[in-house]
């Protein structure tokens, strides 16, 4: 609807590092504090852009980790040939500057207000950033909206956000899949997600579900083909792929 | 390089447009396909930003920063409306 649009210039803005959280050896949430943000909503991005000194940039686009009222958050992946990552995962400390801007993307996100289909979330790696957000801003607003989780992940330690899912208990059933390693004893899903696993935890298309799936380009295609081929129809399955260097 | 998706340029398309374009919809002039930009196989450095079609792999724009000044290929598109 053209007419309701918010036009809104998107512009760079300077933004404090207000704290930093190690997740995953690998893994870095960075907390915000930025003047001029406009507020988010939940599965939003916002892009980072690092200036060295020889006037070189590098622009890189990250989802937000926290939900709509909360202080902005990404958290970022360390990809050792990175140009930006290893700086923000590594280097950056609290009271450090940043450039960055947004909130930006209206396709892959979710309105609790707006909610009244059950959810399916299917992260893949780091895809769990934006459904993290997705995860609490739901929380957060009370909404008896049911959620259900299907990470995929190579191991264990490589779960983001691992003890924040874990509170989740009865509200939201979490699923993992572990697709390199998994420990003694695991009774959960080995190996990649496959069409019988999202079969069982996908809900039924009865219920009029909305997905959404986000990951590396190859999880993303085979989760939305699969939801596709469980009846749910293509625009219900919301899909937002980063590439990565091979996947979960 | 992978491939992204449209999610992946919403901020320099919204530099570009002047507003919120990955829930825009946009229809591929080379097999007609219709669908939102979030949809497009995105390509971030080819030189320039290079979005294809996901049915048909037809290019469907791109951007070319130079000089503080985005040069913008459209051709692809047969239409682009914003949400």
């Amino acid at each position: 609807m053209a007419g309701t649009a918010v036009r809104r210039r998107l512009t760079w803005q300077v933004a404090t590092v207000a704290a930093v959280r190690d997740e995953t050896a690998t893994v870095r949430t960075i907390e915000l504090r930025a003047a001029d943000w406009a507020g988010h909503r939940a599965g939003q991005h916002l892009d980072v852009r690092l200036t060295a000194e020889d006037g070189y940039t590098a622009e890189r686009s990250y989802s937000i980790a926290s939900a709509p009222g909360e202080p902005v958050a990404i958290t970022v992946q360390r990809l050792d040939d990175g140009e930006v990552s290893p700086y923000l995962t590594t280097e950056l400390r609290a009271g450090d500057e940043l450039e960055v801007r947004g909130p930006i993307g209206g396709y892959f996100v979710w309105d609790a207000d707006d909610a009244a289909s059950p959810l399916l979330l299917a992260a893949g790696g780091s895809g769990i950033v934006p459904l993290r957000s997705i995860l609490r801003h739901r929380a957060r607003s009370g909404t008896l909206v049911p959620a259900r989780l299907l990470y995929s992940a190579r191991s264990l330690p490589d779960v983001i956000y691992r003890s924040e899912l874990d509170q989740y208990t009865n509200s939201v059933s979490v699923t993992y899949a572990l697709t390199r390693q998994a420990p003694n004893g695991w009774t959960g899903h080995r190996g990649r997600v496959d069409a019988t696993l999202l079969a069982g935890v996908a809900w039924r298309t009865g219920r009029d579900p909305i997905a959404y799936v986000c990951g590396p380009t190859s999880f993303v295609e085979t989760v939305a083909a699969g939801l596709v081929s469980l009846g749910y129809p293509p625009q219900h399955v919301k899909t937002e792929r980063f590439g990565g260097p091979g996947g979960p | 390089m992978d491939a992204l998706d449209g999610n992946a340029i919403g901020g320099l398309l919204h530099e570009v447009f002047g507003t919120e374009m990955t829930a825009a919809t946009a229809t591929c002039a080379s097999c007609g396909a219709t669908g939102p930009v979030a949809l497009f196989t995105v390509f971030l450095r080819a030189p320039g930003t290079v979005a294809r079609c996901r049915v048909c792999s037809a290019v469907l724009m791109v951007i070319v920063r130079a000089k503080g000044m985005n040069c913008v290929d459209l051709r692809g598109l047969a239409r682009l409306e914003a949400a």
